[in-house]
């Protein structure tokens, strides 16, 4: 039961940033376990999981969740055997306590209403306690001890502080609230409050402004006493605090670590020091989306006016060139245009910084994946390994949202069909032990994730035969390795024997690609058949900006974006046919692409006929696997553009991605690259369809 | 005059444009700037009265032609030609658009017991534009309900659920554009 003295708003404020805590300590524990399962035996592994099952206990009676402090106190027990090496780490135990860790995240998630398997928590509860049965116990640590359960092991800190914190009945009159306090403790290090209810009267004698309860916390942090008794200067004449320090015994490495820090007078880090929430981070606040956005909506604003100031002073110079100027204006020009470069370069740099701030490691969707290998691996009673590299990319918050589900959706399918039974593999002289590999790396201009399995990779013939069950291919059709392999990504596709509930619905690798086509990104699959298969993901580092070439129609400029152009031709009439008078098409290469004449594909009355295709450009774009021509008047600058949101102030326009602002202030259209391929698809069906 | 007292009394007070010879009026508090002609970038699939977008202070703002939005004759834009910038639509959803009139006409004070039902007009102006008359001294203002202006639905994309629920089959490009959408 929640604590309901608080007021309710920013009890729910503290509820929240538990839940949070809660959720990122959870994710500490499983990554913990997986490393454990995984054969790191390093202690610090075993200490980054206790310590985020402890702050969750801590947090939890801090709330009144007793489930959960006194779930996570059995876990904390049992890990605490494992980190003085009673109890050795073995399979079934990182199995029970991935249950367990199943088990909190659904107690965390129905904090606020909403149930949890309870039987299946109990079950859990008492396996746990059944390992500890199994310990030879050394020491008095008591299961049972109810609200003592949430004191911590004594040995454990190196720095414990007792505050018993009595306020006086007229606490509340003041307007005081004792939360406050707490939240300041927690800032110093870890708390656990425990409330005292013993004060408190019948309820009919009860007098809401009084105030009944009492506390004992327990502070584990590396602060003084001064420091402590800060805390409470503003209630000083209304409340009586005594607070002791605890023995400190340094019996492990951590405790030790504690202590060297200490010895070497390093005050500096207490925060990081203390704060034993299982995160490394270096000191981070949590900020509104919303305020990030519009920081970078401001410097995007600020890019522009930038670009257009430098237009107008070239300008300006240039017809100054003409005439006869003067020495001192010649000085003062070059001066401003020494400051104007200057401001250019730190408004980049503003602007890049800017970005920086959306942007996220890519472990923090890879963190997912682990978990999901172990529990399928073993369900499939396959013998896979995950390995992670790059999981320091920094990619988008927006991007990193989206390509979770279809990362998930291709590692599921690299279990499912890539990775051999293990007795496949040893027949097929491999290692018994498959491996996926997981890698994030920069290219270029964007980032490139990769899903590599070392399993069966694509067959072919199977994929071919399917395709031509299904009508997607002719049955005379002949063709290439890699036009087979790409026809796994179209829709309604699977070549699964057997619909598991793994994978194999056959709904997975076209949404896989419009997801990732959604949002600017591009898929790619290699395979070789007997080594493994290589699903390969090519993103733009954001959504708020993009690269674009800058193409021109008749009087108007048009943004596309870059990524998905593949090369520009200058138009040779020799290659261009129009099919039945109305499709146009143009062969490059022994390739035949449709071409889409911009004109038309926007139905601007402004922009008048093409005529003749004489002199041209043909901007050949890739989307959904298909190549289309784009024939533009002529090709101008390439630019990073800042995306507006049509939206915003209109509707969603097909066809249109979005808007953005050029360098002279004028506005411009950046092409939708994805309905682009659909519309063309239209025009053209029955082409190359079938 | 307290904070309460001004507000009062801009909520009575309308600026007023000319359009085809008569004067219309729209709240001034919806009023966010005045600005003449620019050159408008065009937005394929979009009704004719949408001029295009241009760029307000870094803010991407669709300009709507309101003699092609009343189905007047369409004249040249000039000297005169002038864009009134207003915030319209709901709390929850509020954009900012231009309206392109003749000209700016004034800012009349004008109480509601001085605000007329609107009588039937017939074909020349959709009745739903229209929130009244109003009467100052021997002169008449309409007063427009500027959030119906641009009718949202008819947009292709603007909301794709009703438009397919309502017309069923839709041309193949406003098809295209709401399949899009939803």
């Amino acid at each position: 039961m929640p604590n309901t003295d608080m007021n309710d708003s920013s009890m729910n404020e503290i509820r929240q940033i538990f839940e949070t805590e809660c959720s990122d300590g959870l994710d500490v524990i499983e990554a913990g376990l997986l490393a454990l399962e995984g054969g790191d035996d390093n202690l610090d592994t075993v200490n980054d999981i206790f310590r985020g099952a402890h702050s969750i206990k801590g947090g939890a009676a801090t709330f009144g969740y007793t489930n959960i402090a006194e779930f996570t106190h059995v876990m904390e027990t049992l890990l605490d055997k494992v980190r003085s090496e009673e109890l050795a780490v073995s399979p079934p135990l990182v199995k029970i306590f991935l249950q367990a860790v199943d088990c909190l995240r659904s107690m965390v998630e129905t904090m606020d209403g909403g149930d949890y398997d309870i039987e299946r928590t109990e079950e859990i509860k008492t396996e746990l306690s059944s390992w500890l049965d199994k310990v030879p116990s050394s020491d008095e640590t008591d299961l049972e001890a109810g609200a003592e359960a949430v004191n911590l092991p004594a040995e454990f800190h190196a720095m414990a502080w007792d505050i018993s914190f009595v306020p006086a009945s007229s606490f509340l009159l003041s307007g005081n609230q004792p939360q406050h306090i707490f939240r300041a403790l927690a800032e110093l290090g870890e708390v656990v409050v425990t409330p005292n209810t013993s004060a408190m009267p019948e309820m009919s004698e009860f007098n809401p402004e009084e105030m009944y309860l009492s506390w004992d916390i327990e502070l584990i942090a590396d602060v003084d006493k001064k420091q402590i008794l800060e805390e409470f200067d503003w209630v000083e004449t209304e409340c009586k605090v005594e607070v002791t320090e605890r023995e400190v015994t340094p019996v492990d490495s951590e405790n030790q670590r504690i202590a060297d820090r200490r010895a070497m007078g390093g005050g500096t880090d207490r925060r990081q020091g203390s704060r034993r929430g299982g995160k490394k981070d270096a000191g981070s606040i949590r900020v509104d989306i919303e305020k990030i956005d519009a920081l970078l909506n401001l410097v995007g604003e600020m890019v522009i006016n930038q670009s257009m100031l430098n237009n107008q002073f070239n300008s300006r110079n240039h017809s100054e060139d003409g005439g006869s100027t003067k020495q001192v204006g010649v000085t003062a020009s070059a001066e401003l245009d020494q400051s104007l470069s200057l401001l250019e370069r730190t408004t980049r740099e503003l602007q890049e910084a800017v970005m920086k701030i959306r942007m996220l490691p890519v472990s923090t969707t890879f963190n997912r994946y682990p978990r999901l290998v172990y529990d399928l691996s073993s369900k499939l009673g396959k013998n896979v390994e995950l390995k992670i590299t790059g999981e320091n990319t920094e990619l988008d918050k927006t991007v990193l949202e989206k390509i979770g589900d279809p990362l998930l959706h291709l590692i599921r399918n690299s279990l499912d069909h890539g990775i051999e039974n293990p007795e496949e593999r040893v027949a097929a002289g491999k290692e018994e032990i498959g491996t996926i590999h997981l890698s994030a790396s920069h290219e270029g201009g964007s980032v490139v994730i990769r899903v590599t399995d070392d399993g069966a990779g694509l067959n072919t013939e199977k994929i071919l035969k399917k395709a031509i069950e299904k009508g997607l291919v002719e049955v005379d059709e002949r063709p290439s390795e890699q036009q087979i392999n790409d026809l796994v990504f179209h829709a309604g596709f699977s070549t699964a024997d057997v619909v598991t509930d793994v994978s194999g619905r056959g709904v997975g690798m076209d949404v896989v690609r419009n997801n990732i086509e959604d949002i600017g990104g591009r898929v790619e699959v290699h395979s070789e058949r007997g080594k493994g298969s290589t699903f390969q993901i090519t993103l733009p580092l954001t959504l708020a900006i993009l690269d674009g070439q800058l193409i021109q129609v008749g009087s108007e400029v048009y943004v596309i974006p870059l990524l998905s152009i593949v090369e520009t031709v200058q138009v040779d009439l020799e290659r261009i046919n129009v099919i039945s008078g109305s499709e146009t098409i143009y062969r490059l290469r022994g390739e035949v692409i449709p071409v889409v004449d911009m004109r038309t594909l926007y139905k601007i009355p402004e922009l008048d006929s093409l005529g003749s295709y004489e002199n041209k450009q043909l901007v050949i774009i890739e989307s959904e696997r298909r190549r289309i021509g784009l024939v533009v008047d002529a090709l101008l600058d390439q630019h990073q553009v800042v995306i507006k949101s049509l939206e915003t102030n209109y509707v969603k326009i097909s066809g249109i991605l979005g808007a953005t602002i050029l360098g002279d202030g004028t506005v411009s259209l950046i092409v939708d690259v994805t309905t682009l391929g659909e519309t063309a698809r239209e025009d053209t069906a029955g082409l190359t369809q079938h | 005059m307290s904070d309460n007292e001004k507000l009062q009394e801009e909520l009575n007070q309308y600026l007023t444009f000319i359009l085809n010879d008569e004067e219309y009026g729209v709240p001034i508090l919806t009023v966010r700037g005045i600005q003449g002609w620019e050159k408008t970038t065009p937005i394929p699939n979009s009704p004719d009265y949408v001029m295009g977008i241009i760029n307000l202070r870094g803010e991407v703002v669709p300009i709507i032609d309101l003699r092609k939005r009343f189905h007047l004759e369409t004249i040249p834009y000039g000297a005169h030609t002038v864009v009134i910038v207003v915030r319209i639509g709901e709390e929850d959803k509020q954009r900012t658009v231009g309206l392109v009139v003749d000209g700016v006409a004034d800012v009349h004070d004008i109480d509601d017991e001085n605000i007329r039902k609107t009588p039937e007009f017939g074909k020349q102006v959709n009745n739903d534009f229209v929130r009244g008359l109003g009467l100052i001294d021997e002169k008449m203002v309409i007063i427009l309900e500027i959030d119906q202006l641009v009718d949202w639905q008819k947009v292709p994309g603007g909301n794709a659920e009703i438009d397919v629920l309502e017309t069923g089959g839709a041309s193949v490009e406003e098809g295209l554009a709401t399949t899009e959408a939803a």
